[in-house]
């Protein structure tokens, strides 16, 4: 969707990270989803490097 | 003096939630001082600075949440802390129960809203890039408020977002209002027919906030990132808004916010501002005015003066800068008169404390060259605060810059450190006091009460010498956001705190004041 | 080259989804369970020694001992188990399953149900009730004089009930279960009146006396989890044709015993990962703690497995309330399982969710990658054998397990030089 086709949409937001961005939007009644983001395998290295082996498979 | 410590492996929790348990957490009795967050190097760095390094940190990794606190003899230890910590989390927890799910991944997240268009990425830096990655592939349009992403990444990502016609609003960028969203840190201005591209934060919220005031509304605001225009960027999403923004049917004027760009990138710049029929307003903050004025674009001389051309050239009226008050210049006399009345002779400085990096930015253009003051964002690198000597001269802060955010929220979150900074740096000799007070979404729930219970407590104590001191102020907000301009100015001015409506005549006023003191009253 | 790995998730999703789990009759274990022995003790979890069994896992073998007669005390029953002359092994080794301590010995009466699609059999004693039972490690006179009567009663009637009624699709069964709030693992009341409705006819028409019919109708209805042993057997039948299908990330056995925590990886064969099983969160009996609980045992999270047990808690709100949580969180336990599964059932619908389908086929790559542990809902067992249950409550396995798993699923693919 290039950005003029986005000024026509109404904004959809999924907010990953700090939880005021999204109470900011709901509190105006905007639509949004809230990431209860979390670093990737626990940000344990040696689980990434495994985890992107196999999505490297392609 | 006890230091105590716990680290609980694979915790993960966003930095503001624990900056602000931390400050919880430090008003129990008995704590002299505490850290809670990741371990993160700079939160190692933070502790060891504190004073609160122990041998359970040497092995902590960024995954690891750690508690350190000092005790005096008598009072709490580390399982008092750890319960009221667990109460604090759990409250928010609890808070949480109520929400709808928050699924743990953008995959997911986009299966319980397939039609999402943006998503605003906040996430530690070092892990930014991979997420917004993956919002490209999904063809998102993001906005990210996160800082710490390297320059490869950026380009990257950038470059990748530009071959797809989509935005990547970042690194580091605070404010954006897409289709009359506002996201992050925006104010809560009219929908109108000015659109906005902006590398700077706080720079962009004045001059929207100046357009909403002057009766005008915005189209679209798109922030960049601070780093956008320079060389190694390019400008890539200064041109990619401002080309939306031209091809934009709802937007009739377009301004655009920076310091000064690289050489090649203004070229760039200018380059479309000289196809565009829209007219443009540029302000390059301090940036070459016969450049934009040749390409035929419209030149400004503050951020308020660029709201003001812009709503001038919109409305057909004449285009001219604007150098003075809003109030009558008599008016002006008065308070500077009443103003100087107050001080004594050996008050002489100025401590300007901001929380808008941009607004310090622009206070200390706007005083140029006729003062020298010392600062953590200098115009010249002979003035840093660290040449500053014994407190001695004018000083101008940026209180947002990352040395003074290191463990602790951005000050328009939380007011703690300028109440600080007001403890620390205003004394005997200081005559002008020159604030901002940020409102609008992101921030602070009461920012001007804050300033006014500062300002309370330095004439407290400036009292008991037998002097005064000047408070200058500017508002940067609407009365439609909810800490509300109007109310806002009011608990100012009930401390007799001189309320300007623009930064840039808070600063002018300032120098006016100065400029008296200089000619010896 | 990740189709493979997806390729191979499908096959053993379909296997899962086409499952036809059926009772088909009852058996005494050391006539139909395979490799079964006088000497051989069957047991919940991943192997385990007798040095390293945890207090109700012993107390169970103790149990089981007296009940066979090679012991008559608990003191030389102990001995017998250490003297190595009974060999122990998991239940899983033989096509069974078994709640909590889960020991299964010859001379017991076990269901035997039958997945029809494929035709593997699963294995599961019948249940004895809430109180001073062998699975929870209790070994008095009570518990054996209980275990007899079953066997002498109980299992007669029930075999020739069952002969009479035909099989019965348990597959449609738990599937009425969920949608009468059993999840099927801590709550049975549901499905547990159900079968005592589809069968009670037939029981009325076995060869038997009135009064053994009301005793055995008594009995099954006196004890909720009658169907516990039901849907087990089912979730094992449904999820072994699973096992073995290569390069599949898709977990198909979860178990414990009351020391470790082992999980089995479709694409890994027989392998087992084990880690110390954790302590239950949950809500304990009035006098007990959390210092008298055991670590986590049985086999019973095979119905985490399958999707249903604590996959499914969002139909099964009633229970929540053991870990002090509300509808709400029974909705959410269930729908963040969907984040580290990869199909929903075809067949186990929960209304309460739109009648979406049960969060099925825990892929290892998804837990280890979000971080999200399975939700098993379990009861909880003394750590002294002979006590009982304490308490009943949620636990996840750990992490541990998942990690191992992976290394190993990257070192096979390694191997196979199919990454670098």
């Amino acid at each position: 969707m290039s950005v003029n086709e986005l000024f026509k949409k109404d904004l959809k937001v999924v907010n990953i990270g700090l939880k005021s961005f999204y109470n900011d939007l709901k509190s105006q009644n905007l639509t949004a989803v809230h990431v209860n983001w979390k670093p990737k395998a626990g940000g344990k290295t040696r689980m990434v490097s495994l985890l992107d082996k196999l999505k490297k498979m392609n | 003096m006890i230091i105590q410590t716990i680290v609980k492996k694979n915790a993960y929790y966003d930095s503001v939630t624990l900056m602000l348990l931390s400050r919880e957490l430090k008003k129990l009795e008995g704590v002299e001082e505490i850290l809670v967050g990741m371990g993160t190097d700079l939160n190692i760095e933070l502790v060891q600075n504190l004073g609160l390094f122990s041998g359970e940190l040497e092995s902590i990794t960024s995954n690891d949440l750690f508690i350190s606190a000092k005790f005096d003899e008598t009072r709490t230890n580390l399982e008092a802390i750890e319960a009221a910590f667990v109460e604090q989390l759990n409250k928010t927890d609890q808070k949480e129960a109520d929400d709808d799910y928050q699924p743990p991944t953008l995959k997911s997240a986009l299966q319980y809203l397939p039609d999402a268009n943006m998503v605003v990425v906040s996430v530690p830096g070092q892990s930014a890039a991979d997420v917004v990655d993956e919002a490209l592939d999904n063809d998102l349009h993001v906005m990210l408020f996160s800082d710490n992403v390297s320059v490869e990444d950026e380009l990257r990502l950038k470059q990748k977002a530009v071959n797809k016609g989509l935005l990547v609003m970042g690194p580091d960028c605070g404010t954006a209002i897409i289709n009359g969203a506002p996201l992050c840190f925006a104010n809560a201005v009219r929908r109108g027919r000015i659109g906005v591209v902006g590398a700077s934060g706080t720079g962009t919220q004045e001059v929207t906030v100046q357009i909403h005031q002057m009766g005008g509304g915005l189209s679209q605001v798109i922030g960049t990132g601070g780093r956008d225009l320079k060389e190694e960027i390019g400008g890539l999403m200064m041109i990619q808004g401002f080309q939306a923004l031209i091809d934009d049917p709802e937007t009739d004027l377009i301004v655009l916010i920076s310091k000064p760009p690289a050489a090649s990138v203004a070229e760039k710049i200018y380059r479309i501002a000289r196809q565009s029929a829209k007219p443009v307003v540029i302000d390059f903050i301090g940036g070459d005015r016969a450049a934009i004025e040749a390409v035929g674009a419209i030149a400004c001389i503050s951020l308020e003066d660029a709201a003001r051309k812009a709503m001038a050239k919109l409305n057909g009226q004449k285009v001219a800068d604007f150098v003075g008050f809003s109030l009558p210049e008599a008016e002006i006399e008065q308070i500077v008169d009443k103003a100087v009345a107050t001080l004594k002779p050996d008050q002489t400085e100025l401590r300007a404390l901001f929380t808008g990096g941009t607004l310090a930015d622009e206070a200390m253009k706007l005083l140029g060259g006729r003062y020298a003051i010392y600062s953590n964002i200098p115009l010249s690198p002979e003035m840093a605060i660290e040449n500053m000597p014994d407190q001695k001269g004018h000083l101008c802060l940026d209180l947002g810059e990352d040395r003074f955010t290191r463990g602790r929220p951005h000050p328009m979150i939380d007011p703690q450190t300028r109440t600080e900074f007001f403890r620390s740096h205003v004394d005997e000799q200081t005559a002008v006091i020159l604030v901002d007070v940020v409102l609008g979404f992101g921030s602070h729930a009461d920012p001007a009460g804050a300033v006014v219970d500062s300002v309370r407590e330095v004439r407290k104590r400036l009292g008991k010498v037998g002097r005064e001191v000047v408070v200058v102020a500017s508002v940067c907000g609407t009365d439609l956001d909810s800490q509300n301009l109007e109310r806002s100015v009011r608990a100012l001015e009930s401390e007799g705190v001189i309320v300007m409506p623009s930064n840039a005549q808070a600063v002018r006023l300032t120098d006016r004041v100065f400029q008296r003191l200089e000619k010896g009253n | 080259m990740e189709n493979l790995i997806e390729k191979a998730n499908q096959q053993v999703l379909e296997i899962i989804q086409n499952a036809r789990p059926t009772l088909i009759g009852l058996g005494i274990a050391g006539e139909v369970i395979p490799g079964m022995e006088k000497n051989l003790f069957l047991h919940a979890g991943p192997p385990v020694t007798w040095e390293r069994m945890s207090g109700p896992m012993r107390g169970a073998v103790m149990a089981g001992l007296i009940y066979e007669g090679f012991a008559s005390t608990p003191e030389e029953a102990a001995k017998v188990a250490a003297s190595g002359k009974i060999r122990f092994e998991p239940c899983h080794h033989h096509q069974s399953v078994g709640p909590m301590a889960g020991v299964v010995t010859s001379s017991m009466p076990v269901w035997i149900i039958e997945n029809t699609t494929y035709g593997n059999k699963a294995f599961c004693t019948l249940n004895e009730g809430l109180g001073k039972v062998l699975r929870f490690g209790a070994y008095g006179e009570e518990v054996i004089t209980r275990l007899k009567w079953m066997e002498a009663v109980l299992y007669p009637v029930l075999k020739e009930a069952i002969a009479i009624h035909g099989p019965i699709d348990l597959k449609n069964m738990i599937a009425q279960g969920v949608q009468m709030g059993d999840e099927v693992h801590n709550r049975n009341k549901a499905s547990t009146s159900l079968l005592i409705r589809e069968i009670a006819s037939s029981i009325v028409k076995t060869s038997f006396s009135d009064e053994d019919k009301v005793k055995v109708f008594d009995f099954l209805n006196s004890n909720d989890h009658t169907y516990l042993n039901l849907s087990m057997p089912a979730a094992k039948a449904s999820l072994d044709p699973a096992g073995g299908v290569k390069y599949s990330t898709i977990v198909y056995t979860m178990a414990r015993n009351g020391t470790d925590f082992g999980i089995r990886v479709a694409g890994l064969g027989d392998r087992w990962f084990t880690a110390p099983a954790e302590i239950i969160n949950g809500l304990y009996f009035p006098g007990f703690t959390m210092d008298d609980a055991n670590p986590d045992i049985g086999d019973s999270c095979i119905t985490e497995t399958l999707g249903i047990g604590g996959f499914s808690m969002a139909t099964a709100p009633a229970i929540v309330q053991f870990v002090g949580g509300t509808p709400k969180d029974a909705m959410r336990y269930t729908t963040s399982m969907y984040e580290i599964t990869t199909e929903e059932s075809k067949a186990y619908k929960l209304p309460p969710l739109n009648f979406r389908g049960a969060p099925t086929g825990i892929d290892i790559r998804k837990v280890v990658e979000t971080q999200i542990l399975p939700v098993i809902n379990t009861g909880i067992a003394h750590k002294d054998p002979g006590v009982g249950q304490v308490g009943a409550g949620i636990v996840n396995p750990p992490m541990a397990c998942f990690e191992q798993a992976l290394e190993a699923y990257v070192k096979l693919l390694e191997d196979e030089g199919l990454v670098e």
